[in-house]
């Protein structure tokens, strides 16, 4: 059962994945991608990772789709479709290579993996070791000052110089 | 056959190289940035599943993935302020007009 879902799952994302890339009208690129968000998601609770897949659908399917679709409709009526630039071959070749040496790396390496059964609830843990002192409470205010530093970035270029 | 680490780590480098191709050969700037989200996608699921095979009662991987998550969403926040803020100056999305610092 499991195996069928994770084949679905890797079907329709590399899918949606390839449609961002291919399609012409960005605005159904914005769309893919957000399929592409939604079988992440579901990626995630096949891994059992149950919070980081609403983690998921809140920011990147609530969010930055949302950010994103609104980008595409503020610079749409200049341009009709997403053409590719010269570099399209190069950039071609150097990804498949890329692709090849990541898949034998992986398929190559003989991964320690561990037969326990995975921690069921992860929200209680996760907040326990985001938030405890030997845990990672300073990569947390860290970020806070991040997102401060990024929200008031954006407010000041997007300001309308007079 | 079991679906095991191996799988997910494909299907994350299948979906990185994707989202690389298009970063590379794309020429509208709000695509780059759709392609960006595909690869730090890509990177989490590979971050999860060592999470969930390697070390399944620590969850360093899924604190990391969320670390990723807050930095994406910094990131196109910023990212959309430049587009739309150069898209006012140049009344254009291509990256090849994008050429004020080049030397």
């Amino acid at each position: 059962m499991s195996e069928i879902i994770f084949w679905l799952l890797a079907i329709v994302s590399v899918g949606a994945a390839l449609a961002v890339v291919i399609l012409r009208d960005v605005f159904r690129a914005a769309l893919s991608l957000v399929l592409l968000f939604l079988t992440i998601a579901v990626l995630y609770i096949t891994l059992y990772a149950d919070f980081l897949a609403v983690v998921q659908i809140l920011i990147y399917v609530g969010a930055i789709s949302i950010l994103i679709i609104v980008a595409v409709m503020l610079t749409r009526d200049v341009w009709r479709g997403s053409p590719s630039g010269k570099l399209r071959i190069p950039a071609l070749v150097v990804s498949l290579l890329l692709l090849g040496t990541m898949v034998f790396t992986v398929v190559s390496t003989n991964w320690e993996t561990n037969t326990e059964p995975p921690l069921q609830p992860t929200t209680a843990a996760i907040g326990t070791s985001l938030f405890s002192q030997n845990g990672y409470i300073v990569p947390v205010e860290i970020s806070a000052v991040l997102l401060l530093a990024a929200i008031l970035g954006a407010i000041v270029l997007m300001r309308e110089k007079e | 056959m079991v679906v095991g680490l191996n799988h997910y780590l494909v299907l994350s480098a299948v979906l990185f190289c994707i989202g690389l191709y298009g970063v590379l050969a794309k020429r509208n700037v709000v695509v780059i940035l759709m392609c960006i989200e595909i690869m730090l996608n890509a990177v989490n699921i590979a971050l999860v599943a060592f999470s969930r095979f390697v070390v399944p009662l620590f969850l360093t991987g899924q604190i990391f993935a969320i670390f990723v998550i807050v930095v994406a969403a910094a990131e196109a926040a910023v990212g959309i302020a430049i587009i739309i803020t150069i898209y006012r100056r140049r009344e254009s999305v291509d990256v090849d007009k994008f050429d004020l610092m080049k030397w």
